[in-house]
Order: C-alpha cells, then sequence, then structure tokens
C-alpha cells in the first residue's frame, strides 16, 4: 500500500535559497578561525590515550627473564588466528631452568591481528601486552610475521608487583636450614 | 546369570541399580556425578582422597525385633548416617537413601578442596595435565575460589625422571591419590611407587636405582588425576585443548587395543587408550604409544617411482596396471591393510587370476597384557576375506622359488618388505615387482613401480583382533601431497588391467557388498563402539600362536 507524504509549501524567500546559502557560509567562516584538529601526520604524532591497543608485544619481567611460559592460551583465544606459540623446555643448566617452560618459537602475524587485546587479557603471566605502536608496515607479507626476538625487542621490560615464579624453598632446603 | 536389582533413593528418586555397585557407580546411572579422584572403576578403592563424600541412610529398624520403624505418616523412617561417608567404598544396599545436593556436601567438598589446594602449585600454565586435570575441573565446579592461605607453602621436590626415563614425576602437585601405587600392582605385578614421609611433607617415591622395566608404567599418567606425572616424550608438545581425538585401533598387535589418536593439524602428537571393557580396559602398553613416529619420519613413501626414479601418480598407475596386465602375477597382501582393502585385494585376485599370499609377523612373545606375538592388526581380516586357509609362514621363500623358476612373472606387493622375507635383489631383476606402500623401505627403493599408500592412521577401516572381533577405526590425519587412496589403486588396477568398468565404491558401499558377500560379517559391516565378535568357527582348526591374555582365551570363543 502506497502513502502520498504532502511536501511542505516553500515560501518566496526559501525558494530564492538565498537564506540556506547564507547560513551554509556562516559555518564555514566560523570554523576557518578555530583551534585545527586535524594532525599533520606523521610529522606530528597524536597522544595516545591510556589504555590505548596498539600491537601486541611480549614484555620481560623486572630481571629481564621472558615471563611467557608458552601456556598458549593467547593462541587458543586469538579470534583471527594470529599467533603461533612452539612451546619448548628451558635447559637444565640455566639460572631459570625451575620455570622448566619458555617459548621456543613465537610468531604474530600482524596482517592477521585485529588488535582485539584478548591475548592481554587471557596471558596467566602478563607476557603479551598490547602497547602503542600502530603504524605497521612492511614490503612483503613474510616481513609482518614477527618473530619472537621482533616481538620482545618491540616489548621491552615490564616489572610485575608480584613475582610469582621467584623461587620458593622447597623442604628439603628447610630442613637443611636454609632459610 | 541374572543381576539381582535393589532400589536406591538418590536425591529424593528411587533408581533400581545392579547390587554390588558403589555409590558413585550408581549414582552414574541416576546421571548424578560424585567428583573423586583416587577411585578408579578398574582399580581396588583406596578411599584416601575424601572428596566423594555423601549422606547416606538405610531404612530404620527396630533393635530388638528387627521390624522396619514408620514414621508418623506411615512412610519409611530412614536412619541417617550422622556423618558423611564416602561414595566410592559403600556398596548400595535395598532401601539405601543417598544425598549428594545439600549445603553439608558442598561444603565437604570446598573443604577438601580447599586442603588439596593449600600447597598446590598454581603452574597450570607450563603444567602438560591442564586441560584435562581432575583438581582443575574440581576445583572450578565444586571448590571456593580462592584461597584463604597465607602461610609458606610446603614445597615438594619438582621434576624428576622416573620409569628408565619414560615419566616425570613432579611431587609438588601430587594429591596423594594413590591410583599409581594401585596401577602399578595391577599391571607391573609388583610395586613401583610408594608413599614416603608423613603428614603433609608425605610423597610419593619410586625405589631409587631399580629399574622399572614394564611396557605399561604410562598408564599411570593416564590416569594420574593431576599433573604430577607426566608423559616424557609428550612433555611440553601441546596443549590438551588444541588436540582432537579420534577413535584409533593399535596397530602394535593382533591384540587391537582402542586408542585415542591426538591430533592437530595434521601432526598426530600422542595416543592414548580408549576405554572397550570386552578388550583393553582402560589400560594400553607403553610402545603402542608411539607407532605413529615411523609415519613422520623421513621414511615416508610419498611419490611415486618407476624404475627407481620419480614419476607422476597417474602415469605410474597405468604402467603398473600394464605389466598386471601381462598375466601370471601373484600378489602379497598384509596383515596392516584393512578388512575392506582385504576384500578387495581378494576381488582383484579374482579378476587377474592371480595366487594370494600373506605372510604373519610373530615376534617376540606374548606378554599376557596387551601385546601379542603376532604384530600384525588383521591377519585374521585375511582369513575372513578368503586369501588365506592356513595360518601363512613367516617369509615367501615359496613365492620367491616360483619368481626363480619363472612361473610367475609379475608381484603385485602392498605394505610388506619382500626382501626382509625371502626374496634377493635378483629376483627383482626377474620379475616385475609392484610394490605399494606407506613406507619408503629396501622393496620399494628396487621395486619396478611403487605406489605410495596412506599409513593406518590416515584412513578409516576394520580390523579383526585375536578374540576374532570387528573393530572399526576412523581417519585421523590427511595423507602427505602425492599419496594415493587404496580402494582408488585397487579399482584403478582391476579396471585398467582387465578392461573391466567399474567405478571406485565408496566405503559404505564397500562395506555393503563385503557383508552381502561374506556371510559372518554382521549386515552393512556396522560395528558398535566396543566391537563385534564374528563367528570363528569356519577357521577353528587354524592353529593361531596367541596364548592367554587380558579378555582372551585361546581357542575360546569370547
Amino acid at each position: 500500500m502506497s502513502i502520498t507524504v504532502d511536501r511542505k509549501k516553500l515560501s518566496f524567500l526559501e525558494r530564492t535559497y538565498i537564506p540556506q546559502i547564507i547560513g551554509g557560509l556562516y559555518i564555514t567562516f566560523r570554523n576557518m578561525f578555530k583551534k585545527k584538529v586535524t594532525l599533520s601526520y606523521p610529522d606530528q604524532r597524536p597522544t595516545l590515550p591510556p589504555g590505548y591497543r596498539g600491537a601486541p608485544t611480549l614484555v620481560k619481567d623486572g630481571d629481564g627473564r621472558e615471563k611467557c611460559v608458552s601456556c598458549q592460551l593467547c593462541e587458543f583465544i586469538c579470534p583471527s588466528k594470529a599467533i603461533r606459540v612452539t612451546p619448548g623446555e628451558i635447559a637444565p643448566d640455566g639460572k631459570y631452568s625451575f620455570i622448566e617452560k619458555a617459548p621456543k618459537a613465537f610468531e604474530i602475524n600482524m596482517l592477521r591481528c585485529i588488535f582485539c587485546g584478548m591475548c592481554q587479557e587471557v596471558c596467566p603471566e602478563k607476557a603479551i601486552v598490547l602497547q602503542n605502536e600502530f603504524s605497521l608496515t612492511g614490503l612483503s607479507r613474510a616481513e609482518m610475521v614477527r618473530d619472537k626476538a621482533a616481538l620482545y625487542a618491540a616489548g621491552g621490560t615490564m616489572p610485575d608487583k608480584i613475582k610469582k615464579w621467584s623461587r620458593v624453598k622447597s623442604n628439603a632446603e628447610l630442613e637443611r636450614g636454609d632459610h | 546369570m541374572e543381576e539381582k536389582l535393589v532400589t536406591v533413593n538418590i536425591d529424593g528418586a528411587d533408581w533400581r541399580v545392579p547390587c554390588g555397585l558403589n555409590v558413585i557407580e550408581a549414582c552414574k546411572f541416576a546421571g548424578v556425578e560424585i567428583p573423586h579422584f583416587c577411585y578408579h572403576e578398574y582399580l581396588p578403592v583406596a578411599g584416601s582422597c575424601r572428596l566423594c563424600l555423601v549422606t547416606i541412610g538405610t531404612p530404620a529398624r527396630d533393635r530388638a525385633t528387627g521390624e522396619l520403624i514408620k514414621n508418623e505418616d506411615g512412610s519409611q523412617k530412614i536412619a541417617w548416617m550422622p556423618k558423611p561417608a564416602i561414595a566410592c567404598g559403600t556398596k548400595v544396599c535395598e532401601g539405601m537413601h543417598v544425598v549428594t545436593k545439600s549445603k553439608l556436601i558442598e561444603d565437604c567438598r570446598k573443604g577438601v578442596l580447599e586442603f588439596l589446594l593449600l600447597n598446590h602449585p598454581l603452574d597450570c600454565p607450563i603444567c602438560d595435565k591442564a586441560g584435562e586435570c581432575r583438581l582443575q575441573e574440581y576445583a572450578t565446579a565444586y571448590g571456593r575460589g580462592e584461597s584463604r592461605f597465607i602461610e609458606r607453602k610446603n614445597v615438594k621436590p619438582k621434576k624428576r625422571e622416573i620409569a628408565d626415563g619414560k615419566i616425570i614425576l613432579d611431587n609438588e602437585r601430587c594429591i596423594l591419590c594413590s591410583r599409581c601405587i594401585r596401577i602399578s600392582r595391577q599391571l607391573v605385578g609388583r610395586d613401583v611407587f610408594g608413599f614416603t614421609k608423613r603428614g603433609s611433607k608425605n610423597e610419593i617415591a619410586v625405589y631409587p636405582g631399580e629399574p622399572v622395566n614394564s611396557n605399561y608404567i604410562i598408564n599411570v599418567v593416564d590416569n594420574c588425576p593431576v599433573g604430577a606425572l607426566t608423559e616424557k616424550a609428550f612433555r611440553f608438545k601441546m596443549r590438551t585443548w588444541f588436540l582432537k581425538m579420534t577413535r584409533g585401533i593399535s596397530a602394535e598387535s593382533s591384540a587391537g587395543v582402542n586408542t585415542w589418536i591426538w591430533s592437530r593439524e595434521n601432526t598426530i602428537y600422542r595416543i592414548t587408550p580408549r576405554e572397550n571393557r570386552e578388550v583393553n580396559d582402560v589400560w594400553m602398553s607403553d610402545s603402542g604409544r608411539y607407532t605413529f613416529g615411523k609415519f613422520q619420519s623421513g621414511e615416508r613413501l610419498t611419490t611415486a617411482r618407476i624404475d627407481c626414479s620419480e614419476s607422476s601418480a597417474g602415469y605410474a598407475l597405468t604402467r603398473a596396471s600394464e605389466i598386471l596386465g601381462l598375466g601370471s602375477v601373484a600378489i602379497v597382501a598384509s596383515g596392516y591393510q584393512t578388512l575392506e582393502e582385504l576384500y578387495m585385494v581378494r576381488r582383484l585376485a579374482d579378476t587377474l587370476k592371480a595366487r594370494t599370499y600373506m605372510v604373519s609377523h610373530l615376534r617376540d612373545s606374548d606378554d599376557g597384557m596387551l601385546v601379542s606375538i603376532d604384530k600384525t592388526p588383521n591377519l585374521r581380516g585375511g582369513f575372513v576375506a578368503g586369501i588365506l586357509k592356513t595360518y601363512p609362514k613367516g617369509d615367501l621363500s615359496d613365492l620367491a622359488e616360483k619368481v626363480r623358476d619363472g612361473s610367475i612373472k609379475t608381484v603385485l606387493c602392498f605394505q610388506e618388505d619382500l626382501l626382509s622375507l625371502g626374496f634377493d635383489a635378483k629376483d627383482f631383476k626377474k620379475a616385475n615387482i609392484i610394490y605399494c606402500g606407506s613406507l619408503d623401505n629396501a622393496c620399494a627403493k628396487e621395486a619396478k613401480v611403487s605406489l605410495p599408500l596412506p599409513s593406518e592412521f590416515e584412513k578409516a577401516g576394520l580390523w579383526i583382533n585375536r578374540q576374532w572381533r570387528l573393530q572399526a577405526f576412523d581417519k585421523a590425519v590427511e595423507p602427505p601431497e602425492g599419496v594415493l587412496a587404496d580402494f582408488d589403486v585397487l579399482c584403478a588396477f582391476g579396471r585398467l588391467a582387465a578392461g573391466e568398468e567399474y567405478k571406485t565404491p565408496s566405503l559404505g558401499e564397500i562395506r555393503s557388498e563385503m557383508s552381502e558377500n561374506i556371510k559372518i560379517l554382521p549386515s552393512g559391516c556396522e560395528v558398535p563402539a566396543e566391537g563385534v565378535v564374528i563367528d570363528s568357527s569356519e577357521f577353528a582348526n587354524v592353529d593361531f600362536p596367541e596364548t592367554n591374555a587380558l579378555h582372551f582365551t585361546k581357542n575360546v570363543q569370547q
């Protein structure tokens, strides 16, 4: 069923369009003398708000050791399947060998990443953090896949309040009196 | 024998359950889950974890007369036990009342879990058990959610290699359920694990310096409710939630152990036992867990070859069919092939008027458990398919003689390595050898034509184990690029060699055709989860070498 909508009858002044043109030009001129809201990117850089979700990176703890224990929860949660972790064992002779597990390889495909921040939210070790980097470029697809070294280079260190993985004295040590 | 049933009231509803069950099993009938760590269906009851506490009552009786006491409203009075009791150690009896959902029971579970978690490390992110850990599951479902413990945790010894380096023992995570102690008593036949120290320092230990020397010790890993015992070969390989489980049958021997094949993105990571109370209960051998390794190594045949140089699969198939068309053919089938393939081999042999051979692979001896002397999973399939009438020999010297005297000019061989079965390199010049198989063995390297076929993990099929039990398995992973499907190869041979027109049938078509032609198979070859024992009276006079073992008695139809 069709409905006929009655058009408003325009007055003489309205039919000349002159008030509308003057009104439009008023907005144009008013904004010419206001403060600019655009930036001359890339010479000028925006200030990012706290909690900004840029590129995901891997971070180290206050002691400079890798926080990631390759639990692969980020790989599991990632909705765009951008993350690929290969778990590995820490060599038994190392200083932190009691942590047992660390990633052998860690790759994030930045072409797939949608910056949702799920990986950061799910990480039990606070090892993967979305930081401020937002401009990512590359000349090939392979270049856009960040490996473990690149992710740590982009991440830096981020000390925690709770040192969950600091060494706890075992019963045997306590019995020997190593308090 | 008819089972005696008793009436048990579970959470207010009456259920008829078999007499002699314990309360955990009876509650399974009612669809009520009772959380438990130490109780295991196939092991003796220990009653050490105390998680399965329930309130139990029985009909009240007058002590003097033994008569039932009624309530004022005429209903039966229930004499409730003053304290909760463990469901695993309590057998059901007539008129028993069980309460599993109450404030008291909830508090009991919370309390037990809080005690278990006091000293449990928070290392789920690195623990291989995470994702299939009972403690994780129950702590989420029944626990209190947060810890009130502020004192120093009691730290037991961490990582230690035990059981000849097959298992990693992490005492920190142990909840002292004693399942490993009971499993090793049952499967190894002696004590391997034991408790040492007392109170909160109580821990699981193994006898130092003594090799375990058992092929069944990894079963303790499958049945450890936490990550205290983990398998070294699977350590830190992949988190369990990524892995897809596929129904498999172990190809290790004719025992036909039911397995789960755990794979991710076309890579198999581990094999664990699958429950089948008629075959393997919930156990499997350690050696059977690594059978996928040989197909992941470089010894895999992935390209077709003609005269030892690589060729396209289609061309090699045509060439092989031309050779088969020349006549005087012998076909060597294998106990590693599925029943469907053996049936198709039989059909091909009829088309080509070829003689068929099979060999037995007898090695070591029966261990009385789940590894038999016959190392092929489907030798009995050869009997059912009509390829075998008597028990085959361990080599093919008869066939080799026929090749040498010139009466056989072409040998079509499936999966077997002819060079280790009585053939010489000279015989490969004398006759045309066509090899179809998944491994790049010496025979594949020497043969006139070699065609790559899928491994047992890359196809679905039926196998018949030593009990004459027909069991089905599914395809776990896709074959590598270049590998041909078994039925395509078998049908192409028949078609091209005989000039006959028949298209490649589907698995379902082959199964229904097979069940029509072989009367002892169930209709459509439909097999229930626990398999189906077929009538083997036809082969009663064949002397099979397997001896008595778990769920298997020689010469007795199961």
